[in-house]
């Protein structure tokens, strides 16, 4: 990835208050494919007796990747909401680690965005969760070929 | 002197409210996330509602403007797992088993753990306040199945619904 993709990106990211607030850093975005990560932060702990972080605040890492993997997508979408996202909770994240977030969208109609995503800590080979969307797709590039077939 | 009473006298309500209270701010502040976001919540007797009031923060889509759904998911999240909490505590309160006024990090019982989360977005949240509320559909002795709903000007107009699984600590260890 190009700097300048790196800027653009990141930028989408400072652009989201809420992903702001969580200290969230573009990592990868290119052609429908995006990668966002959040630091370990002791206000985002879900259980003190374990410093584990709250699953919603990786749902919120997870749905930011996903909605970022689908502006990026060759169609140029102007626009995406969240129609719906399951997250599995596969363990808990290690504490004091970032956690990774890799989303892809694999599917593209007129309408819709079909997206999955895994997010993982320092253990790359145990994700912590997996999600899978639906996002809504607004004012795609009505030439591109392949979609809404 | 008169004679002594049949059956014990109700405790006077001032002293029920402030045990129920006192277990519900004990819970909620066991969760650094739910303080972070601003949720706080409101007692009908057992029956509890989530408030997550508006704050620029939360903003996902700066444009329209609109809730980040993170932000949303977070918030039936928070409020599925304390409504399984709550209603495990409540039980642990009124019989006696726990003191509400010692209550701490270290004794409150432990919190659930999201198995699965499946949150529907049907319409984007408007910066202002959010309310849910979290049904219990199954709670077994390991598992719980929780709805949770969520709307702001309007109850019969939600904004986002979710469904949970949930793994419920074992008491035994």
């Amino acid at each position: 990835m190009t700097d300048h993709k790196v800027k653009v990106a990141q930028q989408f990211i400072e652009a989201l208050p809420f992903a702001r607030t969580l200290n969230m850093r573009m990592d990868m975005l290119e052609d429908g494919i995006a990668e966002v990560s959040m630091p370990y932060d002791a206000r985002l702990i879900g259980d003190p007796g374990t410093g584990v972080v709250h699953g919603g605040a990786v749902s919120a890492l997870m749905d930011t990747c996903c909605g970022a993997a689908v502006m990026s997508h060759p169609t140029a979408p102007k626009g995406t909401a969240t129609l719906d996202l399951r997250i599995d909770y596969m363990r808990p994240a290690t504490p004091a680690q970032r956690i990774r977030a890799h989303a892809e969208c694999y599917h593209m109609t007129r309408t819709v965005a079909f997206v999955r995503a895994t997010a993982i800590d320092e253990d790359e080979n145990r994700p912590v969760a997996i999600a899978t969307g639906a996002f809504t797709v607004e004012g795609a590039k009505p030439d591109f070929k392949g979609i809404g077939s | 002197m008169s004679k002594a009473p049949k059956h014990p006298r109700p405790e006077p309500v001032q002293v029920v409210k402030q045990r129920r209270d006192a277990a519900l701010t004990a819970l909620v502040a066991a969760v650094p996330y739910a303080g972070f976001l601003g949720i706080g919540f409101d007692r009908r007797g057992d029956e509890l509602t989530a408030v997550m009031p508006y704050s620029e923060k939360l903003i996902g889509n700066p444009v329209l403007p609109a809730l980040h759904g993170g932000a949303t998911a977070s918030f039936l999240e928070v409020t599925a797992i304390i409504e399984l909490a709550w209603v495990r505590l409540w039980q642990e309160i009124e019989s006696g088993e726990l003191d509400a006024d010692d209550l701490n990090a270290e004794n409150l019982p432990r919190m659930p753990k999201t198995i699965d989360f499946t949150i529907d977005y049907l319409r984007s949240g408007l910066p202002r306040d959010a309310y849910a509320r979290a049904r219990i559909n199954r709670s077994g002795r390991r598992y719980a199945s929780v709805h949770v709903e969520a709307w702001q000007d309007n109850r019969q107009r939600l904004f986002a619904q979710a469904t949970g699984h949930f793994l419920m600590p074992q008491n035994d260890g």
